[in-house]
């Protein structure tokens, strides 16, 4: 469970301040598959780092299963993300000239796996996104960017993370394969019970998701169960 | 992080910009390999030396007279003027102090020598039996001067091979032979084994006669030019040096010890000199080959500095799924340091092979020590860390939010 309580995020420059985030509360259960939504600006991607503790907030409490995050040191973060969080990019950085295989590997390399264990992993997290097994020895500039993203988020898996962050996954695809990507996240949440975060601009991608909060300038305007969008 | 692992990324960011990694190695190999084979020719010069020293005989002490100074004079003549050592000296002191091996008094004097029809200028040596192990002269032809020529005066003589040379022809077999010194027939017994060395004090260009024979016929008197004693080994050379000045000096009556009328001479102590020659010559070099080594390791840093900003967004998302900063600057600084460890194997193999070459075609003699090697090894290595360790740290300092966002 993830509990925000409060939590604003301030950027100083010399001479600005800016208000990036101010006093967000809100409670996400495990489980749940959630959209934040907003245009550029509105403090999507603040909230996006805070929630994937890669930074914390100015002022305010965030509880990650029950430990309040924003008072954590670097390494502790960075603890948290090798074991509970997995993240999906919008430009998938895979590793260039380097195989499938190892790139979904490579999160478990920092979990002191061992490297058969790490393949078994890597292997059923890359089945579970529906990837052909045939492509797992490829490069990973040798795929398509639908394959690309579906690596990348076989890699957000392989540490069975309590929360997968997604930020603008399908930013970078067209309709087609950003529609089989959306889907791939519905079923790791649907049938596997991972809870997904999906951060987009787009308000046809936060459709997919069953409940939408919406920011604008740092602040959440509106927080919506959405049910009329189910296959 | 596992250290196989650690090794495995090592392999894939090295191979991924092969030729790049390749000139990066070159210049640590460049820098390892000259400071191998320049070390490799001080070392060579530093063991020529010392072998030339060391073949005067080992662990050799050498009492010389002082100068000659009557009371209340203060004119001195030249050091090894005075005849103040005497045979009696060279026994007692054989009798007296233990850990002696060998003690062998010599009289030296120049003389003009003539054969058939052939002369020569050159330094006559009157030795007993012990000569020969005390200074390491070996026989190649005939005898060398026996007890019994010592007891009886006989007058036989040994010659030097530049001396057969000079008086016989070059290869010629003297034994034999007669010669005459000052008028005096000597019988050839013996010619010695060349010990090389050439010119002014050469150890070839003499002639030894016994003892008694040249304190009788030559000198006149039962002086003694020096005294040569073997001490037993390297460690007790300093105290049998001391329990030699102390005997002496009672034995001549002088209570102060700065007004001695002999000196005595350590061949430690010439080896110690010669050495802090060559040593300072092979600094001289090994410092010269050194500027080309630090060189090859600001070609480690631009090459990681380099590869840190292309890798920015690889750091960022290892960051971001669970890499501390202790394992990005690990992983780094594990990089620079295979970089020059493997440059540091192949410049020890390639200066060694320089070496090699060097003491074929230069006529130079070079000698890598094990010393040398695992200077090179912890020179490179240290090279790896310090210039590795700048890049790494930025690596690891790096905001996984921007650098994410790199471009």
């Amino acid at each position: 469970m993830i509990e925000c309580k409060n939590i604003t995020k301030i950027y100083k420059s010399e001479t600005v301040e800016t208000n990036a985030l101010n006093n967000v509360t809100f409670t996400i259960n495990d489980g749940e598959f959630i959209a934040i939504m907003g245009p550029s600006g509105s403090g999507k991607s603040t909230l996006m780092h805070i929630l994937g503790a890669l930074d914390i907030p100015t002022e305010g409490e965030y509880f990650f299963d029950g430990k309040d995050v924003s008072e954590f040191s670097e390494d502790e973060l960075a603890d948290i993300r090798k074991n509970k969080i997995g993240f999906v990019f919008q430009s998938f950085n895979l590793l260039p000239r380097s195989t499938v295989l190892r790139n979904v590997m490579l999160p478990l390399v920092y979990s002191n796996i061992s490297k058969t264990e790490r393949e078994k992993i890597a292997k059923a997290a890359l089945i579970s996104v529906g990837l052909n097994e045939t492509r797992f020895h490829h490069l990973s500039n040798q795929l398509s960017g639908g394959e690309m993203q579906r690596v990348a988020i076989a890699r957000a898996l392989v540490n069975n993370p309590t929360l997968i962050l997604a930020d603008e996954p399908t930013g970078n695809l067209d309709t087609k394969t950003g529609e089989i990507v959306l889907n791939t996240f519905e079923t790791l949440n649907k049938e596997k019970h991972h809870t997904v975060i999906l951060i987009t601009h787009e308000r046809e991608v936060a459709e997919h998701a069953d409940r939408i909060i919406h920011l604008r300038d740092g602040e959440i305007v509106e927080d919506i169960k959405n049910g009329k969008n189910k296959h | 992080m596992k250290l196989s692992d650690l090794f495995e990324e090592t392999y894939f960011a090295l191979t991924a910009n092969k030729s790049r990694s390749f000139l990066t190695i070159l210049g640590i190999v460049i820098g390892i390999g000259s400071v191998i084979a320049m070390i490799s020719v001080g070392q060579g010069a530093k063991g020529t030396i010392e072998s030339s020293i060391e073949s005067l005989g080992s662990n050799l002490i050498m009492i010389m007279p002082g100068f000659q100074r009557a009371a209340g004079n203060q004119i001195s003549a030249g050091r090894g003027s005075a005849t103040t050592l005497t045979i009696e000296d060279a026994n007692t002191i054989g009798q007296e102090i233990a850990l002696i091996k060998a003690v062998a008094p010599e009289f030296d004097g120049r003389y003009q020598v003539t054969a058939k029809g052939t002369n020569t200028n050159t330094q006559i040596v009157g030795v007993t039996s012990a000569y020969p192990d005390v200074r390491n002269i070996e026989v190649e032809q005939g005898a060398f001067i026996s007890e019994q020529n010592n007891q009886s005066s006989s007058k036989v003589a040994v010659l030097g091979p530049t001396t057969r040379d000079d008086l016989f022809g070059e290869n010629a077999n003297p034994i034999g032979q007669t010669i005459r010194i000052r008028g005096m027939e000597f019988k050839v017994i013996g010619v010695t084994k060349s010990k090389g060395g050439t010119g002014f004090g050469s150890q070839d260009d003499r002639i030894f006669i016994p003892l008694s024979t040249a304190q009788r016929f030559l000198a006149g008197n039962d002086r003694v030019s020096s005294i040569n004693v073997q001490v037993v080994d390297q460690n007790s050379m300093a105290m049998v040096q001391e329990q030699i000045s102390s005997l002496l000096l009672s034995r001549h009556k002088i209570s102060d010890s700065q007004l001695a009328d002999f000196s005595i001479m350590n061949q430690t102590d010439i080896i110690s000199s010669a050495s802090s020659i060559t040593d300072t010559l092979t600094i001289l070099l090994g410092s010269i080959a050194g500027i080309s080594l630090i060189v090859g390791g600001i070609g480690i840093m631009n090459m990681m500095l380099t590869t840190v900003t292309e890798r920015t967004r690889e750091v960022g998302l290892r960051k971001a799924i669970g890499a501390k900063k202790k394992d990005i600057s690990t992983q780094f600084l594990t990089e620079a340091v295979i970089l020059t460890f493997i440059g540091g194997v192949i410049g020890v193999f390639v200066g060694w092979i320089f070496s090699l070459a060097i003491s074929k075609f230069g006529n130079v003699s070079t000698s890598i020590s094990l010393f040398s090697v695992l200077l090179a090894f912890g020179v490179s290595a240290a090279i790896g860390i310090i210039f590795g360790y700048y890049p790494a740290r930025r690596a690891a300092k790096l905001n996984p939010i921007e650098a994410l966002r790199y471009e």
